[in-house]
């Protein structure tokens, strides 16, 4: 008969040495929305699961000194969108991630648990690599850095190795006029998996001419794809520069045809999303 | 004794008491049939196949007998392997082996998901092991899926014993179209010559399930004595009983089948999967067997409605008389025959008084899974034909389309096509209410349209049965054998209030099992406060008299003497004699004296369902860049007869509505090229949330049923059939094209818009 082990260690060393021993099919577990349903599903067969949330400043959000922030990584959604000064520095990630499940699941889903599970529809994912995020890996070398759009490299795959899991995420401070936005498809309105998601950051300068952008789609390729900024760098998002970034988004689509949408629809969905979402993004940046 | 005349005496009808099970259903308290549990219970799961069609060449379970824990496997040779007979248990035609060969499959699995095998183990991670232990060898067959390629020449046949009924000659080589039917009244060649104006148009729709929260679950017992319990959620728990009795060859005396409460059924609960492998893998085990489906289960195996294809051609005058109707009709039925394409091709156009119509059907079996009853099975789909082809006649003739609908409305005295001529009916009252209603002439903005339809459905009475017991304190049982889905206790014990006289509080709703309370057909066919209704009613009627015989008795007078009024009997003039009232209390208390217990069981056969018809009003705000549509505002008007409890009708309309909204826009069986299905569950099979809807008004007519005692027309059915046709004109009035295709997804719309080919979901 197969057997499922639980484990929640209390420290980061005492996880990453379970982790790094382990020899069985294994699974890191923050809030565990993505992995009780696999399991459930059967999809998922771990022989042991290894619970973070035991963990010190695992869950928690503090505003650093320079004015960024980290994110413990298996803080839930709803504490997030409870956070008064993350939501008006960075509303499009927050957004994106309370667009995760439920009202349950937001007291549960986590930033780690939506960028480990590397689902190329992962909400949250887009908006944090557009606000230019990095997490913390602790692993059996001890912990290293890495920008969010490194881990995933391809749906169920990450580039994190054996006996490595994320404790931290962290969010630059804001520099300036800057704003961020996700936005995605779903048929319904709420309960739903993207079928396209983007996220935008852009910064201005005085006059309102976008100076720096960073845009990132979602389930139009196996992993999130980054559109180049180069299209609306300068513009104040003039239709012509909408024009370019509609045109942009959709050259880096790679999607498939399956039950959640059609490349055709997928395709045009990016060009229109990515065009709104800057647009909303430009706006809390104070320009437009 | 008739109440419809004077709603004004009427105290508790149409009133808005709490409902009887109302504390239980919000407190968890209720048992539903997962919940249900008997003593010494193990577990019972099923092996599916995992293709759409292949042949069973052997199934080995020795493995799995020899897995300690495991109590018992079944396969079809565990179940009598029972002759071919037309049933009328549930709701619609069912044929008993084919329904055997639904609960197991013996010889061929005809689509994925289909049983054949079942185990009963100690453990849940048992039964499961158990079930990989199991080696079935598996002969693939080709398979079909779609019902137009089912009919096509050289389409895999899934059943060499199936030969098209209703062609003439008898055909001589086996189809996949297992009956051919027509209903015809009139000319309508004659018809469409005299038309000035002819639309014609082909539409597809995708079969939907019924999305009942609750998965199907039961527990059985066998007992070495041959007495067999079945404890499970069901439309009806005398069907549970037939079936059971039937397709493992037990004498009905020996089941014995308890009604759990039940978490939505909206039809797909009127047939049985689980119940008789329960009582096979108990009569093995020797214990009691549980069995609960999962929600994958529940979409690979269970029946959703027919998808269809349905080609229609209207024509009509240039002042907007329809002079002939027509449309060919393809249902699929799914592995075996028994799509409801009867009452589609009975409702497609039963709104309309017409002269010429002429409607054929087709009944066509593919590798999917049995089709079940889906609230007014069949309607729906004809509906959404018919409303959006009529729209575009409104449209071509530049007529209001509620006006056309006046024109040609069906009244008292109009013959449908399939031979019934319309009683007292309400359609012309709903369709002014319609006209009426603000909501007709309210502003639309951008990017918006507003969308009408209307539908028709017959409603049933049948079997059904009902007591009424006084207690000796002078409260009341009310006892039937309908398993209540939408409310129907709190009708019940009203209607029993009513004509006691008493109030409701006093009166206790029970749904006794099989063995405590006379047959009753299923909850279906928008039948139990009709037919459920009548033989309380009855019942409480003959209680009244005896209740005037009692208070005649203690008073010494004549029975014709005593008055039955609020309650109380009051001597029925000064004649009589100048006693007190005697209350419904005073003359329980004292019934051992009086020739002993009171009360009353009546059954009936009610004939007489009054037929319903709604008129839906739609606004959609369509998103033209990605084509999402947003449900703006939504009128439902429906002439319900007389409105027992009006928050219950209400709650009728609005679900049908919503139902039907899902079947509009998102929902459709999406099916990979193995013919298997992509998305067995909730997160890709989109039904509506809560946010995607607007309030739901529903709007109530009342025209009374002149042949119930209060007036009800059933009320659950109708209000899905016309949501499709009323989004698919709105949206065509926001975006200036018909949507010919089911569901109206956003693919599908951002394709129409951009004129681009339509885009066919994976298949």
């Amino acid at each position: 008969m197969p057997s499922l082990n639980y484990v929640a260690p209390t420290t980061v060393a005492d996880a990453v040495k379970i982790l790094a021993g382990a020899s069985g099919p294994t699974r890191v577990m923050s809030g565990g929305t993505d992995l009780l349903v696999q399991l459930r599903t059967g999809r998922l067969k771990p022989e042991l699961i290894i619970d973070t949330k035991k963990i010190p400043g695992i869950i928690g959000i503090t505003q650093n000194a320079d004015g960024g922030f980290t994110i413990g990584a298996a803080t839930s959604g709803a504490l997030l969108g409870e956070h008064t000064a993350l939501g008006a520095a960075y509303p499009g990630v927050v957004e994106a991630a309370n667009l995760i499940g439920s009202t349950q699941v937001q007291g549960r889903a986590s930033l780690a648990g939506n960028l480990c599970n590397a689902s190329p529809a992962a909400d949250s994912v887009p908006a944090v690599i557009a606000a230019g995020g990095t997490v913390t890996i602790a692993g059996p070398n001890g912990t290293r850095t890495a920008a969010v759009e490194s881990i995933v490299t391809g749906p169920g795959k990450t580039s994190l190795a054996k006996g490595e899991f994320i404790t931290a995420f962290h969010l630059p401070p804001i520099k300036g006029r800057t704003g961020d936005a996700y936005l995605r498809f779903i048929p319904r309105t709420e309960m739903d998996i993207a079928v396209v998601g983007c996220g935008v950051s852009v910064t201005l300068d005085a006059s309102g001419t976008i100076t720096a952008a960073k845009i990132s789609l979602g389930a139009v390729a196996p992993t999130q794809v980054l559109v180049d900024p180069a299209c609306i760098i300068g513009s104040k998002l003039d239709d012509a520069a909408l024009a370019r970034l509609d045109a942009a988004a959709q050259a880096m689509c790679k999607p498939i045809d399956d039950k959640r949408g059609t490349i055709e629809f997928r395709t045009k969905v990016a060009g229109v999303l990515a065009r709104r979402t800057a647009a909303i993004a430009v706006a809390r940046a104070g320009g437009r | 004794m008739t109440f419809i005349g004077n709603k004004s005496d009427l105290r508790v009808v149409g009133t808005r008491p709490v409902r009887p099970d109302g504390v239980d259903k919000v407190t968890g308290r209720a048992v539903f049939g997962a919940d249900a549990i008997m003593s010494g219970q193990i577990t019972g799961k099923v092996l599916r196949s995992p293709h759409a069609h292949a042949r069973i060449v052997s199934i080995d379970a020795s493995k799995a007998l020899k897995l300690a824990g495991v109590k018992a496997v079944i396969t079809a040779a565990d179940l009598p392997n029972i002759a071919s007979e037309e049933a009328f248990v549930g709701e619609g035609p069912m044929n008993f082996r084919d329904l055997s060969l639904n609960c197991m499959a013996r010889g061929k699995a005809l689509y994925e998901g289909h049983a054949v095998a079942a185990v009963a183990a100690m453990t849940d991670a048992i039964a499961d092991a158990a079930l990989a232990l199991i080696d079935v060898k598996y002969e693939v067959l080709p398979h079909v899926i779609d019902v137009e390629e089912a009919m096509a020449p050289g389409a895999p046949i899934l059943h060499d014993d199936l030969f098209t009924a209703g062609e003439t000659p008898k055909p001589t080589k086996p189809s996949n179209v297992a009956k051919k039917v027509r209903f015809t009244i009139g000319d309508v060649e004659a018809g469409f010559k005299a038309a000035d104006v002819i639309i014609e148009r082909r539409y597809t729709t995708a079969p939907v399930h019924q999305a009942y929260i609750e998965p199907h679950a039961c527990v059985a017992a066998w007992a070495a004595d041959g007495q067999c319990t079945v404890i499970s959620s069901s439309q009806g728990h005398f069907m549970i009983r037939s079936y059971c009795a039937k397709l493992l060859g037990i004498e009905i005396s020996n089941i014995r089948v308890v009604p759990a409460e039940i978490g939505g059924g909206f039809g797909g609960k009127t047939l049985v999967y689980l119940e008789p492998l329960a009582l096979a893998l108990s009569k093995k085990a020797g214990r009691p067997v549980k069995m609960v489906m999962t929600r994958e289960d529940v979409f690979r195996a269970t029946g959703p409605t027919s998808g269809a294809a349905i080609e229609m051609k209207v024509g009509a005058t240039k002042d907007g008389k329809i002079t002939a109707a027509q449309a060919v009709m393809k249902y699929q039925a799914g592995a075996f025959p028994g799509s409801p394409i009867n009452p589609g091709l009975m409702c497609a156009f039963a709104m309309y008084d017409l002269a010429n119509v002429d409607v054929l059907g087709y009944d066509v079996v593919s590798n999917r899974p049995k089709v079940a009853a889906y609230r007014a099975p069949g309607a729906p789909m004809a509906s959404f034909a018919a409303e959006s082809t009529i729209d575009d006649l409104a449209l071509k003739l530049g007529m209001d389309p509620i006006e056309l609908r006046m024109k040609n409305a069906a009244k008292q005295g109009s013959k449908t096509a399939y031979g019934v001529t319309h009683g007292v009916i309400g359609y012309e009252e709903v369709l002014q209410a319609a006209k009426a209603h603000p909501h007709w002439s309210a502003p639309l903005g951008k990017n918006q349209g507003r969308g009408f339809a209307t539908g028709f459905w017959f409603n049933i009475g049948g079997e059904s049965t009902g007591a009424v017991f006084v207690n000796e304190d002078g409260t009341v049982n009310v006892v039937s054998g309908s398993p209540d889905i939408g409310g129907s206790r709190a009708s019940m014990v009203m209607m029993a209030a009513e004509v006691l006289g008493i109030d409701v509080e006093k009166c206790r709703a029970v749904i006794p099992d099989t063995s405590s309370v006379g047959f009753t057909n299923v909850t279906g066919g928008s039948r139990v406060t009709y037919a459920t209704g009548m033989a309380v009613t009855q019942a409480a009627q003959a209680v009244v008299e005896d209740l005037k015989k009692r208070a005649a008795m203690i008073w010494d007078i004549s029975p014709e003497a005593v008055e039955w009024k609020d309650g109380e009997a009051v001597p029925a003039g000064a004649n009589a004699g100048g006693f007190d009232p005697l209350p419904l209390a005073a003359i329980a208390m004292k019934s051992a004296k009086t020739g002993g217990p009171i009360g009353s069981e009546v059954s009936v056969n009610a004939q007489g369902a009054g037929p319903g018809f709604g008129a839906h009003i739609c606004d959609i705000e369509v998103d033209p860049e990605t084509g999402h549509a947003t449900i703006l505002r939504y009128t439902a008007v429906q002439d319900v007869g007389r409105a027992i409890h009006p928050g219950y009708v209400e709650g009728q309309i609005q679900g049908g509505a919503a139902q039907g909204i899902g079947w509009a826009l998102n929902e459709e069986y999406i099916y990979n090229k193995k013919g298997l299905m992509d998305n067995a569950g909730f997160l890709d099979y989109r039904i509506p949330v809560a946010s995607d809807l607007p309030m739901i008004e529903a709007v109530m007519v009342e025209v009374p049923n002149t042949r119930h005692p209060f007036g009800v027309r059933g009320v659950g059915e109708v209000p899905i059939v016309p949501p499709m046709a009323a989004v698919g004109n709105a949206i065509r009035g926001a975006i200036g094209i018909r949507m010919e295709h089911l569901p109206m997804s956003p693919p599908r719309i951002r394709a129409a818009i951009d004129g681009a080919k339509m885009p066919k979901a994976a298949e």
